[in-house]
């Protein structure tokens, strides 16, 4: 992308039809670190990589509770996420007041698009320099949306945004047919991997991500590093037992390292195979 | 010409009675299940009690549409703080802002005569109470409704906390164990039920403790 005359009002269209302050949003998007999230039947996970400016400091916040049916995690500028969670907190509390029931997620959206869309067509607004995946179980089912800053949204049956999520599109996109069914461990685990697969090599450990789940009969929470760091031990010691089966199945020469290779290449980016 | 007089209220009266207990580990709330208007009972089986946060229940007689409301804006203004603090609101914290929502209405009350219990951040019963316009005290016990006038002295025989301007500062929380107060509770509203016509049907009892919140129920006279 380069600079040209006809980017510095997001209301000034270029020849090509194009609104380049909307781009330049877009990949506003693309340098945050990167947010993953996935659906089955009957629950949705959400999944982000947290990346501190330094050791010193903490890491910042990309996952938001909506409501109990409701989360979001965000890729961007965080600011414009926490912004825009406060007024998904807000919808949601205001529905419940009226209706006495949880606001249906495609109207969530819907609004949260309604709302980009304003910021695309005012001189004196910016476009949201964020995007939002937003995980959400309603009366028709799980459904994962995602919001761009352009005003566009999407449903997904899995998505990832931010750096590096490429790496995670492409496992996605190998595993997705076996998400409908899949059960909400198997479902964090795949979740997980594909964290891991932004990582590019970096150890997955709990500390380095955050993950949340919401389904039927489980409220929107955040897992416990805890539970997350057991959940990454359990599928590394399945991912080596795999690479010396693998290993031995494929060739005769099954030593311990090309086992341990094997077991690696499940986790490492298909790229760097 | 003689000044004009509405020919309706806003208001009805749904009756009925509330108690309010606080004791050194545990708080008991209790509110009958009769819902009445004028002579007649609208239902045996309404529920004056609303458990507002984790250790906050709130019991209200008066106009049961006025409380139902203040209920859900009470409960719509805990989940913002929850969203903004990351935990629940404390009762001291639940009874201010109870206050302030009502006087927020003075010049249109809600007609709702509230007590508030629970446990305060160290686990120490209280219990608030308040007026219609938000006016309240951090109290050991309480009662609000059409029986109050019967409970009170009762449970002033019983309970006496000191005043609250006494110096030194002594502590209005009953020494009673959690089943005497329990037991005193249904005492009471057998004997308010005697003589108020609007008490009566069923006494839902909410136990606030350590270990979360229990309920109980008693039968009354069903006249």
């Amino acid at each position: 992308m380069f600079r040209n005359q006809y980017d510095t009002d997001v209301t000034t269209w270029s020849p090509a039809g194009r609104l380049f302050q909307v781009e330049y949003a877009m990949e506003a998007v693309k340098q945050g670190s990167a947010a993953i999230g996935l659906r089955s039947k009957t629950h949705i996970v959400l999944g982000c990589v947290n990346k501190a400016n330094s050791e010193l400091s903490s890491h910042q916040k990309k996952i938001f509770k909506v409501d109990d049916h409701i989360g979001v995690a965000i890729a961007g500028l965080t600011a414009d996420g926490r912004v825009l969670s406060r007024y998904m907190r807000n919808e949601c509390i205001n529905y419940g007041f009226t209706y006495e029931s949880p606001l249906p997620v495609g109207r969530l959206v819907v609004q949260l698009a309604d709302k980009a869309q304003v910021c695309t067509q005012r001189s004196w607004k910016r476009p949201y320099g964020v995007g939002l995946l937003v995980a959400g179980l309603d009366e028709s089912g799980a459904h994962l949306y995602y919001n761009c800053p352009s005003g566009n949204y999407f449903e997904y049956q899995a998505f990832a945004i931010g750096s590096r999520s490429q790496a995670a599109k492409t496992y996605l996109e190998r595993k997705f047919e076996n998400f409908t069914d899949a059960s909400r461990d198997d479902l964090v685990k795949d979740a997980l991997m594909a964290i891991r697969e932004t990582l590019q090599g970096e150890t997955l450990k709990s500390s380095v991500c955050t993950i949340a789940v919401v389904g039927v009969g489980e409220p929107f929470h955040i897992l416990d590093q805890g539970t997350v760091q057991q959940m990454i031990d359990a599928f590394e010691i399945v991912g080596e037992q795999e690479g010396p089966d693998a290993a031995a199945g494929q060739e005769a020469s099954a030593e311990p390292e090309q086992g341990a290779g094997a077991g690696a290449g499940e986790g490492v980016a298909p790229m760097d195979i | 010409m003689a000044k004009q007089q509405a020919n309706w209220s806003p208001y009805d009266n749904n009756g009925g009675s509330c108690v309010a207990i606080a004791g050194a580990d545990y708080c008991v709330i209790a509110a009958d299940t009769r819902m009445s208007t004028g002579y007649n009972i609208l239902t045996r089986e309404y529920s004056k009690i609303c458990k507002l946060a984790d250790k906050c229940v709130m019991a209200s007689s008066g106009f049961q549409a006025d409380v139902k409301a203040l209920q859900k804006q009470l409960a719509a203004r805990h989940l913002i703080y929850q969203h903004q603090h990351n935990k629940q609101m404390s009762c001291p914290a639940m009874a201010q802002l109870l206050s302030n929502t009502l006087y927020y209405k003075r010049f249109f009350p809600y007609y709702s005569f509230n007590v508030l219990g629970g446990l305060d951040n160290e686990g120490k019963g209280c219990v608030f109470t308040y007026d219609a316009v938000g006016s309240y005290e951090k109290v050991g016990y309480s009662s609000q409704g059409s029986g109050s006038t019967l409970i009170t002295p009762f449970l002033d025989n019983q309970l006496k906390s000191p005043s609250p301007l006494l110096l030194p500062v002594q502590d209005a929380v009953t020494p009673l164990v959690e089943a005497e107060a329990i037991d005193l509770v249904k005492t009471v509203f057998a004997s308010a039920s005697e003589r108020d016509i609007y008490t009566g049907d069923k006494i839902e009892i909410v136990v606030v403790n350590a270990t979360g919140i229990r309920r109980e129920y008693m039968e009354l006279r069903k006249d």
